[in-house]
């Protein structure tokens, strides 16, 4: 590893630290739901080792807990975290050409929510050190969580957990809020955005539809209309 | 038992899925993509989706509806401070605490 490369992977660390404390809050949730659905606690750790998805495994834990057809699983794992896929797309666009092939099937393996959020707030190409950083912290946080969630779940007082999950929350805005100072066009599609999702999620009928899926509705409707009235003139709007 | 075979086919059917819509972006684009629409588009899909994912949800996080309302305010004023990833989501963390004890020592 060169210096360049170390010091990417220990940014990557640190910028991973407040992604594993929310993780292991929200995976310990999670844990507390598997316990209740009969999975064991190896079964729930595998599961989030593999995964590393909130919403596909919340629901994931439901189904198995009723015993569905595998063909439901796997279909409700594809609306629920299709929002990976246009983060991997907008994440690809950041490789550099002469980033080797196997860095992207690595760095593909932690497209999450919060871990895209912070790479993507990374000036330039895409570090694939980086995103290996703050995987290294993060998926040991969600297994971890997850594992002990299991195990304790009964135990640790129910507000310490509820607030522990607001880190993940924090983050994201700690990462959306800065970029609207310099841009009017993400300014707006921010709040477009969260007024969007309330109402999307009270009003009748619509709210009916999964998150996972509301979410992919309302990203792919106002980014496309910023893109008609504010298009992005150069990469180095970045 | 340590694994049951059939919860054992569930996670890797999942994770399968799941990886696959990861990866496949990353394989089909190789090459940067020229057209300005889809280059505009990429660059806003993390704010509306990091926004939607946070409003309303942050409000039903931390408990109660005042403390995930605490959290989001002063998550917001540290970050438009400029304040880093992890004293923005700490401070957000912390307010929703306090505000959670306090109306546990109230009622």
């Amino acid at each position: 590893m060169n210096k360049q490369t170390r010091q990417e992977y220990i940014r990557g660390i640190r910028h991973g630290m407040p992604i594993g404390l929310g993780y292991f809050a929200v995976s310990f949730a999670i844990g507390i739901t598997a316990k209740k659905a009969g999975i064991t606690v190896y079964e729930a750790t595998l599961m989030s080792l593999l995964n590393l998805t909130s919403a596909g495994q919340a629901a994931a834990i439901t189904l198995i807990g009723v015993g569905t057809y595998i063909a439901e699983l796997a279909l409700t794992q594809l609306i629920i975290n299709a929002r990976y896929f246009l983060m991997s797309c907008s994440l690809s666009q950041r490789v550099s050409s002469d980033t080797p092939f196997y860095h992207r099937l690595l760095v593909a393996f932690g497209v999450t929510d919060e871990i895209f959020g912070i790479s993507v707030a990374q000036h330039g190409y895409l570090k694939p050190a980086y995103n290996y950083g703050a995987m290294s912290v993060a998926i040991p946080g969600w297994c971890l969580g997850t594992a002990l969630g299991v195990i304790f779940g009964e135990i640790l007082p129910p507000m310490i957990v509820n607030c522990l999950s607001v880190a993940l929350y924090g983050m994201f805005i700690a990462i959306i809020i800065p970029p609207t100072k310099k841009s009017r066009a993400v300014g707006a599609i921010v709040i477009v955005s969260m007024v969007l999702s309330f109402f999307m999620s009270v009003l009748p009928l619509v709210k009916e539809i999964s998150s996972g899926f509301r979410i992919i509705i309302i990203t792919v409707a106002v980014a496309a209309v910023a893109a008609v009235v504010a298009p992005v003139e150069d990469a180095d709007e970045r | 038992m340590l694994m049951n075979g059939k919860v054992l086919i569930y996670i890797l059917v999942m994770a399968l899925v799941t990886y696959l819509i990861r990866v496949l972006p990353f394989i089909i684009f190789r090459r940067e993509i020229k057209n300005r629409f889809i280059r505009s588009f990429l660059y806003y899909v993390p704010y509306a989706t990091l926004a939607a994912m946070t409003f309303p949800a942050i409000l039903y996080s931390g408990g109660g509806v005042i403390a995930g309302a605490v959290a989001l305010i002063v998550a917001v004023v540290l970050a438009f401070m400029g304040k880093s990833l992890f004293t923005v989501s700490a401070s957000a963390c912390g307010g929703a605490l306090i505000v959670e004890l306090i109306l546990w020592w109230l009622l």
